[in-house]
């Protein structure tokens, strides 16, 4: 299987769709010419031309808007934020029409439009480029939203996100874009949105996490294997619809559970998992669940604070201790 | 209703002969009677929510859309009643819609802000001022992508104007030339909030001449200069794809709401009163008669044919049940095919 980046993935992922159907189209801010901010969409324009590959005019609710039109009457659009924290200039227009337009049609408009672009902490962005913004977006009936943690998920849920007949958020992340990993060329392969995926293996306490979060969580887990405790790690990968099944048998079997997540903590994802797990598996439980997430602080720029903001490894660890009362808890 | 049915340019002034004149005016007095009667619905309770009747408006919907074709498109605002009805919605579905029924348009689950009519290609019913002018560019994009020639009309108030979204979709409908005429219905306030009161330019076409857009101003009690300036735009759209802004100058007779019912806060009755002088079916079917396309006993039997669409509108919606209450779950998402 060919390793790649997981912007490769996500490129091949937009490739292959456009090639399959003509009524996929990208639309964005620097995403033809300029070949994407992120260069998610390198070689795109030369491939598909300006038709089919849209550079637009900093006007986010006015691009993405058009993208809903279009949907409303059959096309496919893809549109690019050119990082996530800019969606909220077309909020609106992703709440209220996107959302609600199949709803409030009584079923007779449907919008099939695919929403990406990176979102999260990076590197030193400060307050408007570094928030997880998928908090604003999974609060809503008649959203999807993926946060695709390997370039495998990258290619394979883009792929199924591209392909669903429903508004998707697709949220990357600045700091994944080099990362490698085995995706698989068949341009068949997908991965259905709303499938948790048991990334690690273990038997002692779960650990939920995405995005960068699971690759520091993954760490932190090496690191407690030598301390003989066995973390198992969940990827939830869509975050709505929320695969609780996957989550809820991890724990029925480890008994304790940490949740992690990178955005500020109060009436985060953290607390939502927290509560289901609470709910429906109160009795499995061994020890309360406990939440590793960034402080409740805009993020700022300085290095050593924007470290400070988000969950350290150190902190994930801490957690999983706690919950396994191990370290004399 | 009163859309063409063949392809082809629409006549640069209209004749009008009879069965124009007829359908016209059918199409205005179906509408007038239609809100008419819901706002007597709201009052007995039957409609709640909110309720924003067109009443002194509806040229501009029946002009507008009398020059389309059915394949094109339509969208508009929360006061949506008159468009859905001119682009040829069933009235009985409409109204059904606004008891909140299960056989209305949208099952019930919109209302009378959120009416959509797929097999007449009305795009809806859109509540957030100016949200809706960019869906109504990426339809233009889409019939351009696709290079069919489908128009689409976008009907909104002046209380669009001063939102960005305005202004991002005729920019963008003026960069990539596509085939949508924007319809400002201009009505001059802005629920309570005066045109003088919210724009710096009240000469609300001229904001076409910032985007290299054609525009004109047009009298929007005059069903056939409505007709005119649109069938004009429409072939603009349609042939060379370019969009057009139109300023359709008319007038409110109700308030803003059925809780705004007279209206009286922000404007005179003086002025009210002398608005209702210029009544564009008054108008109308004044100029059909001396034109002598239309007699008394034709009005008066169209008069009929209107009350008794309505009064069976009522009667279906009254006789349909409320939605099961498991629709509260269906339509969240689409299931994929």
């Amino acid at each position: 299987m060919p390793v790649i980046t997981y912007r490769e993935a996500l490129n091949l992922a937009l490739r292959e769709e456009m090639q399959r159907d003509d009524r996929v189209f990208v639309i964005g801010e620097e995403v033809g010419l300029y070949e994407g901010a992120y260069k998610v969409t390198q070689g795109l324009l030369k491939e598909f031309g300006p038709r089919r590959i849209v550079d637009t005019p900093i006007a986010e609710s006015g691009f993405t808007g058009a993208g809903i039109g279009a949907a409303m009457v059959g096309l496919r659009p893809v549109v690019e934020m050119m990082t996530f924290n800019f969606a909220l200039l077309a909020l609106d227009q992703i709440v209220n029409s996107a959302a609600k337009l199949h709803y409030m049609s009584g079923g007779q408009y449907h919008i099939p439009i695919v929403i990406r672009g990176p979102g999260g902490p990076a590197h030193q962005l400060a307050a408007q480029h570094s928030q997880s913004m998928e908090t604003y977006f999974y609060h809503v009936p008649g959203l999807k939203v993926v946060r695709p943690s390997t370039p495998a998920d990258a290619k394979g849920l883009l792929k199924s996100a591209i392909r669903d007949d429903n508004p998707v958020i697709f949220i990357e992340s600045e700091t994944l874009y080099a990362v490698k990993g085995e995706v698989p060329e068949d341009p068949d392969f997908t991965i259905p949105l709303g499938q948790a995926v048991v990334r690690r293996e273990g038997t002692d306490v779960t650990v939920v996490a995405y995005m960068g979060m699971y690759y520091r969580a993954m760490e932190a887990a090496e690191e407690l294997e030598k301390e003989g405790i066995s973390v198992e790690i969940v990827d939830p990968r869509t975050l709505r619809p929320m695969d609780v099944d996957t989550i809820m048998a991890s724990v029925r079997k480890t008994h304790r559970a940490v949740v992690v997540e990178a955005g500020a903590g109060f009436a985060g994802m953290g607390s939502e998992i927290s509560a289901w797990i609470q709910e429906h598996a109160f009795d499995d439980l061994d020890a309360p669940v406990e939440r590793v997430t960034g402080e409740n602080a805009p993020m700022p720029y300085a290095r050593n604070l924007e470290r400070a903001k988000t969950p350290s490894k150190d902190k994930i660890i801490a957690a999983i201790r706690h919950v396994c009362y191990a370290n004399g808890g | 209703m009163a859309q063409r049915t063949a392809k082809g340019p629409a006549p640069r002034v209209p004749a009008l002969d009879e069965e124009l004149a007829r359908r016209l005016l059918f199409d205005m007095m179906l509408i007038r009677r239609f809100e008419e009667k819901a706002g007597e619905m709201y009052a007995l309770g039957k409609i709640g929510g909110f309720l924003h009747l067109s009443i002194g408006e509806e040229a501009v919907a029946v002009g507008a859309i009398s020059t389309l074709r059915p394949d094109d498109y339509a969208i508009s605002t929360y006061r949506e009643h008159g468009h859905c009805l001119a682009k040829g919605s069933d009235p009985r579905r409409v109204m059904a819609e606004l008891f909140g029924r299960r056989d209305g348009l949208s099952k019930g689950k919109g209302g009378s802000m959120h009416l959509f009519d797929k097999t007449v290609n009305f795009l809806g019913g859109h509540a957030i001022v100016g949200a809706h002018l960019p869906l109504a560019t990426g339809v233009a994009f889409a019939s351009k992508y696709r290079s069919d020639d489908r128009v689409i009309l976008c009907f909104f108030g002046d209380g669009s104007v001063p939102e960005g979204e305005f202004h991002e979709s005729m920019n963008l409908a003026a960069l990539w030339k596509l085939p949508v005429v924007f319809i400002c219905e201009n009505n001059r306030y802005a629920m309570g909030t005066s045109l003088e009161r919210a724009l710096a330019q009240t000469e609300i076409w001229k904001f076409g001449h910032a985007y290299h857009m054609a525009c004109e101003p047009v009298d929007g009690m005059d069903v056939l200069a409505v007709r005119d300036s649109i069938g004009k735009a429409v072939e603009r759209a349609r042939r060379e794809s370019a969009p057009t802004l139109v300023e359709a100058r008319t007038y409110r007779f109700r308030g803003h709401s059925m809780r705004d019912p007279a209206g009286a806060v922000y404007r005179t009755k003086e002025e009210v009163e002398r608005e209702k002088l210029r009544d564009p079916i008054v108008l109308f079917r004044t100029r059909a008669s001396e034109a002598g396309v239309l007699t008394d006993a034709d009005v008066k039997a169209l008069e009929k044919d209107v009350n008794d669409r309505v009064d069976e509108a009522v009667a279906f919606a009254e006789a349909s049940p409320e939605p099961p209450v498991e629709w509260l779950f269906t339509d969240i998402y689409k299931e994929n095919d």
